[in-house]
């Protein structure tokens, strides 16, 4: 597989989102703006990049049977790393997204890549991987979140386009699923007719 | 009173897998069917229950005594993993009935956002039930988690249900599955947002 294969995949064949179905809470939970779902993006883009080099490069040393709570350390490293980095230079999204930060840790998206893919490849190729798919995962969380930021806030990245309220519940929870069905529809239908 | 309070809440208003998306996954997962819905249910009431005591203790008595806060990701899950471990272990030598019931539900609970969520939320988020805000204290924190998982079961086995009878009819192809069970959630989420308001 090339290199550029390895980020390609991610986007549309692997995306976590639409098409694997991984980390449906933060998908759902972080998205009430396009702002907020592109952080949450890139937070866990962040830890994926990061604790998939360092598991490709330990693999080796890590007995077979203890390789789960070993990786689950790893990325809870780097999770408090990030949200050291977070709490200094970004304090108010890391207010915003709140509990989503250190939830990384049980997002399935990242111990997923660490099982199906770092543990056997080389540290660069892994790093490629961690940015194929956290772009890709990035991507659905920035889609998701405009679609609820133009029908709930009648904003697009905070700039408002019509005067008054939208429509107030794909803020809120309903909305969010609804939204996310519909995009998983209508990716289906697009990657569909290309194969 | 505050006690009604903080279960009604965690049950109701703030439902946790309606209105707070932790536990997403389970609640797709293995919703197709009643009976491991159920099992599901039981098996998360326990562990997240047992989890928040562990983890409130860790938190109070060795890690703000010690100033090493940022540990507290770290540890939890850690804690997190060795807990169902050993409620797996304890259960097949005490209770293999019960084992075989809750059994293949027990390792997928560490990755359950549902448990690490509520024991961050009990330690770091401040409550206004009936008064001030504050700090949960122990006895408030452990009925909150264990209401919260309540809630859990409760979203999930009605929602088993409504899929069970939604396998029956014929759905347009491209919303088989997870859409239109996502469609299902949006539903009930909506019925669920008819309590808020309940509990300031």
């Amino acid at each position: 597989m090339s290199k550029m294969q390895l980020i390609v995949k991610g986007l549309i064949k692997e995306n976590p989102t639409f098409s694997l179905l991984l980390g449906m809470c933060p998908t759902l939970a972080t998205t009430t703006s396009a702002v907020n779902g592109m952080s949450m993006g890139l937070a866990t883009l962040f830890v994926l990049v990061l604790s998939n080099m360092a598991i490709s490069a330990i693999a080796s040393y890590i007995p077979d049977k203890v390789r789960i709570p070993a990786y689950i350390v790893v990325i809870a490293t780097f999770v408090t790393i990030l949200q050291f980095l977070m709490q200094a230079f970004t304090p108010a999204i890391y207010e915003t997204l709140g509990l989503f930060i250190p939830l990384i840790v049980v997002n399935c998206i990242v111990l997923g890549r660490a099982e199906a893919f770092a543990n056997k490849n080389t540290v660069a190729d892994s790093a490629l991987d961690g940015i194929g798919i956290g772009l890709g995962f990035t991507c659905s969380l920035t889609v998701l979140g405009l679609v609820r930021e133009i029908l709930g806030a009648g904003s697009v990245f905070g700039f408002k386009f019509i005067s008054g309220d939208g429509i107030l519940a794909f803020v809120l929870a309903p909305g969010a699923f609804l939204a996310l069905a519909y995009l998983i529809v209508i990716f289906r239908k697009l990657t569909e007719k290309k194969a | 009173m505050e006690y009604i309070l903080i279960i009604i809440s965690a049950i109701f208003v703030n439902n946790i897998l309606l209105s707070q998306f932790l536990g997403i996954c389970p609640f797709l997962g293995v919703s197709n069917k009643l009976s491991t819905a159920v099992g599901m249910s039981g098996a998360v009431c326990f562990v997240i229950t047992l989890a928040t005591l562990v983890t409130y203790l860790l938190q109070v008595y060795v890690l703000n005594p010690l100033g090493i806060g940022f540990m507290q990701t770290i540890s939890f899950i850690l804690v997190i993993a060795a807990l169902v471990q050993m409620v797996e272990i304890v259960l097949k030598k005490v209770s293999p009935s019960l084992y075989q019931a809750l059994g293949i539900f027990l390792p997928l609970i560490t990755t359950n956002c549902a448990v690490l969520g509520v024991a961050l939320t009990v330690v770091t988020k401040e409550f206004t039930f009936g008064g001030e805000p504050h700090m949960l204290n122990l006895a408030e924190s452990i009925v909150y988690a264990f209401a919260t998982s309540v809630g859990f079961g409760l979203s999930m086995v009605l929602f088993a249900g409504l899929r069970e009878q939604l396998s029956m009819n014929d759905v347009p192809k491209p919303f088989k599955g997870i859409p239109i069970a996502l469609v299902t959630a949006s539903i009930m989420a909506m019925a669920f947002m008819g309590f808020s308001g309940i509990v300031k």
